[in-house]
């Protein structure tokens, strides 16, 4: 089931405030780390590089517009599958 | 014969399932059109008059979008998730399901037949 619209799109409260406060140019930060996997990107986030977390490493994720609405996580792959043994390719 | 949204749709079926055989109609989008177009659902797709084709015509062309123009949306959404590389997109890049539907048995569909991996062993009988 979908999110009730009603509350509008999640968005971690400290990833928000740190991208508004870029976004006013108080801050000078280029890439934003962030462990917040499950924030949706809104329009605000356009133009910013995420360092996503996967569980191991921060992925950077360069935001375009097409992935609003989707969550950071997205584009971070938790998982890393390196075929199976004994096939060819 | 009548010839809709560039498909020759069969003679001798019921209007309601004959339309059906247009990309992008399926039964409930069968019915709501011939309501629409004023014609029984029980009507023989042969014994539509032009009048009633014509109203037919109409509504799918100005409510639904259906074969080449649905195809094409469908494919553009799909290269949306590719380009932006999100796992739905990965997902359909690899072939495998996109939904979260389990692979370690079935879904089938996506992955095409079964590729036999030589030396796996299988599982020892008891």
């Amino acid at each position: 089931m979908g999110r009730s619209i009603k509350k509008g799109p999640f968005v971690d409260v400290k990833l928000e405030s740190k991208v508004l406060s870029i976004n006013d140019g108080k801050n000078k930060k280029s890439v934003i780390k962030t462990w917040s996997r499950r924030s949706t990107i809104t329009p605000d986030f356009v133009g910013h590089t995420f360092a996503v977390h996967n569980g191991n490493k921060f992925i950077p994720v360069y935001v375009t517009e097409f992935m609003v609405g989707h969550k950071l996580g997205e584009f971070a792959p938790t998982r890393n599958f390196r075929s199976h043994s004994g096939q060819k390719k | 014969m009548a010839r809709i949204a560039g498909i020759d749709l069969p003679k001798n079926k019921r209007g309601e399932i004959g339309l059906t055989y247009i990309y992008g109609i399926g039964r409930s989008r069968a019915k709501d059109i011939l309501d629409k177009a004023g014609v029984d659902y029980n009507k023989k797709v042969n014994d539509w008059n032009d009048d009633e084709q014509g109203a037919i015509r109409n509504v799918i062309s100005n409510e639904f979008k259906v074969e080449g123009a649905l195809r094409s949306e469908v494919q553009t959404s799909i290269k949306r998730l590719l380009d932006i590389a999100c796992y739905r997109g990965l997902r359909h890049r690899k072939g495998l399901p996109v939904r979260g539907q389990r692979t370690r048995t079935n879904s089938r569909t996506r992955k095409g037949k079964r590729k036999t991996v030589a030396g796996k062993k299988k599982a020892p009988k008891k």
